[in-house]
């Protein structure tokens, strides 16, 4: 009995089913004849406030509304984002996308191509080296550059005036200054060799001249282990040993400890760096002040980056078009821009709105007016570096390659530790199937 | 379906109960257990092919791979070693753990202990931590320059070790897990203990016998099987540690990002994006995971059981 009554129900579902989807087959071609639907676009972003800059573009745009999605960082996106492709959906329309990302994302077919979707002009929005990294030196582009991290040296005025020490303008001088420091004081250090910051070591090879990867026809080729970063890990590698640079990482609690007690009084960083300084050491605010980096030949200085993202369209996207529209506004248009800056606090790649975005310094490096002229100076010379398909398998090679050379203090142990990232990131590319030189 | 309406007509009640009691079991373990295992096995036996640069549309596609992300698995020289130093870990972990929380229950059980309550309590709470949290505070305490250990140390001179250091890291990660542990295996014990008949320990004692041969010569035989069976679930715990290094590691150079096994399948899987090999990797620790605890059953079974089975 009971049976019958299900296969009735089954049957009257199956019927039920029918007609809706009769329905929804016949309303469809009703839906395109008619006025054109609102869009709807979510964006995973992890930079703060954004959803305050998108709410501009919302209230202007009624027909392409952007919901901003919070996320964790970098890494956690680029998981989730990679685990909803392989789903076949729930990727977002709109992605932030670190630049050494990109090549994963484009690798795993997660970005959507947006040639002639964007203005002809966008792209003189940008350093070419910044734009660069959006379009993998292809015909396509992954992406529209929102802000980069150009690196600088970071240090205490009060200390370096406490010990008579000069700003370092060259690596040489650099490494003098942190003898100097450590033997007046061997509880203080210039600075600290952190394994755990891969794009830290990345933007200190690209300074020095490193492209890691690069696109030779249609082959890859791999040069973790080439000239410039060897020069880069050799001078690491004999402060560390010689006991001159601390050899913790960054960002743990010893640091953050170090960095307002003033034991750590230096710090390679990027242009974000007193967003962080803030945070992390708010009793030193007055105290620091940035200089250009050190460099490796004074008369043609150079610098890297650590950090940046561009503003992509994912491959799962239904309107890639008003996607692009999106990021094209939120990158290029003096409105955007400045609340990017102002809002965001982030540090904008486009070139005509930076100046007027950034007018005033950081409220952190209020003792230095000329904060942002200067780090536009500086953003100019950055060189420029190819990301490869295979990033996140380099960087933790150099998180466990360079943790034990660190903590062995060994500067023969530096440069088995780039000849070990060099052959992991090379032997990956090559397993993996691709093209390799 | 015919089959089964026939033979529910004809026998009706017999034949299809035990069925109706097996299926929401059967379907939960098929559902949750055998298919993701069956999925996990078939995954192991793929790989991602690129081709040319791969970049775009159509530059990978899944291919076959036979058993080679297995061979892979087996001959990667950070896989052995994490091994061993899950090994080691074990052997630290286990026993210390065990041995304490033996300790605790037996002391606890002892006719003169005072403030049961509030001890049984205070040896339990940490395992109510979850285990990034209990990582996390263990950090702070570790780092030289924000513990108060080595700051109360340095001011009466006696410098203390850096547990982070590449010898001792192995230590520091053991002792959140000791921390944790005890009081979860303490309970199990203790609350065994309980059911011993107060009838023995009398007649224990008209024969002379101690609290400390009480302990040794009637408790401790008598809690054997919660024993193993705690030992058992240390044993798995400790080939499946994660949270505790994968916390420390942001704050040290010493523990890499193939710690242990399963912090390797965590790299495989979401750092390089290479779910086949993350796949055979969980495949071999989850059999010698079975063939472990399964092993170590049937060795000790006939011993521990012996009685009941008779």
């Amino acid at each position: 009995m009971r049976r019958h009554i299900g296969l009735g129900l089954t049957a009257f579902a199956a019927a039920a089913a029918l007609l809706l989807a009769g329905c929804s087959g016949s309303d469809e071609p009703a839906a395109e004849q008619g006025p054109k639907e609102n869009v709807k676009l979510t964006f995973w972003t992890w930079a703060p406030n954004m959803d305050k800059v998108v709410a501009t573009w919302n209230a202007a745009h009624p027909e392409i509304q952007v919901t901003v999605n919070k996320q964790d960082g970098g890494d956690p996106a680029v998981t989730k984002l990679l685990t909803a492709i392989k789903a076949g959906s729930g990727a977002p329309d709109v992605m932030q996308a670190e630049y050494q990302k990109i090549p994963t994302l484009v690798s795993a077919d997660a970005l959507a191509d947006l040639t002639g979707k964007l203005d002809q002009g966008t792209a003189g929005h940008f350093p070419e080296t910044v734009w660069k990294s959006v379009t993998l030196g292809t015909d396509a582009v992954y992406g529209v550059p929102q802000d980069s991290g150009p690196m600088q040296f970071y240090y205490r005025t009060d200390i370096f005036k406490q010990y008579g020490l000069q700003v370092p303008t060259t690596w040489d001088e650099y490494a003098q200054v942190a003898r100097k420091l450590h033997a007046a004081d061997p509880k203080k250090y210039l600075g600290t060799f952190s394994a755990n910051d891969p794009g830290w070591f990345a933007g200190l090879a690209q300074q020095a001249g490193a492209s890691w990867w690069s696109i030779d026809g249609e082959s890859w080729s791999v040069s973790v282990d080439d000239e410039p970063t060897v020069k880069v890990a050799d001078f690491w590698g004999g402060l560390v040993q010689d006991g001159v640079i601390d050899n913790k990482p960054m960002y743990t609690p010893e640091w953050n400890a170090a960095l307002n007690n003033g034991t750590q009084v230096g710090w390679l960083s990027a242009i974000w760096a007193p967003g962080v300084l803030e945070g992390n050491a708010a009793a030193t605010k007055g105290k620091w002040a940035m200089a250009p980096m050190p460099q490796w030949t004074p008369d043609q200085p150079a610098t890297g980056n650590w950090g940046g993202s561009a503003t992509s369209v994912t491959s799962q996207s239904k309107h890639p078009a008003e996607a692009a529209k999106f990021i094209e506004w939120l990158n290029t248009s003096p409105e955007a821009v400045t609340a990017l800056a102002k809002v965001s606090g982030v540090y904008p790649s486009d070139q005509p709105g930076q100046a007027a975005a950034l007018s005033a310094p950081p409220a952190f490096f209020a003792n230095q007016p000329d904060f942002y002229p200067k780090a536009a100076e500086i953003a100019k010379t950055a060189r420029s570096f190819t990301f490869g398909p295979n990033v996140n398998v380099a960087y933790s090679a150099y998180t466990d390659e360079f943790g034990k050379a660190a903590q062995a203090k060994s500067k023969a142990g530096f440069t088995a530790a780039i000849k070990a990232m060099q052959t992991t990131t090379l032997e990956n590319l090559k397993s993996s199937g691709f093209s390799v030189k | 379906m015919s089959t089964g309406s026939r033979a529910a007509t004809r026998r009706p009640r017999r034949s299809l109960a035990p069925y109706a009691f097996l299926a929401p079991a059967v379907l939960l373990f098929a559902a949750f257990l055998a298919l993701p295992i069956g999925y996990a096995v078939y995954l192991s036996l793929r790989t991602v092919k690129v081709r040319g640069l791969g970049l775009g549309k159509g530059s990978r596609e899944q291919v076959w791979a036979g058993l080679s992300n297995y061979s892979k698995a087996l001959t990667d020289p950070d896989f052995a070693a994490s091994v061993l130093r899950v090994a080691a870990y074990g052997v630290i972990v286990v026993p210390t753990m065990l041995g304490l929380a033996l300790l605790f229950a037996l002391l606890l059980d002892t006719p003169r202990a005072r403030a049961r309550k509030f001890s049984r309590l205070a040896i339990f709470l940490p395992y109510a931590v979850p285990a990034v949290i209990s990582s996390l505070l263990w950090g702070f305490l570790y780092l030289p320059s924000v513990s108060p250990f080595h700051h109360v140390a340095d001011r009466l001179g006696w410098p203390l070790p850096d547990l982070l250091s590449s010898g001792n890291v192995i230590f520091a990660v053991a002792n959140i897990a000791v921390w944790g542990g005890v009081g979860f295996n303490m309970v199990v014990i203790y609350t065994a203990l309980k059911a011993i008949p107060s009838e023995i320990y009398e007649a224990a004692e008209l024969d002379g016998c101690g609290q400390i041969a009480i302990a040794w010569r009637i408790k401790v035989p008598v809690v054997l099987p919660s024993l193993i069976m705690t030992f058992v679930f240390s044993l798995i715990a400790t080939l499946q540690v994660f949270a505790e290094p994968v916390t420390l590691r942001p704050l040290t150079n010493t523990i890499s990002s193939t710690w242990t096994p399963l912090m390797k399948v965590y790299r495989d899987a979401f750092t390089r994006d290479d779910l086949h090999s993350a796949a055979a990797t969980s495949v071999i620790l989850a059999f010698a995971t079975f063939v472990l605890s399964y092993g170590f059953l049937r060795l000790v079974q006939s011993r521990a059981f012996g009685q009941e089975n008779r």
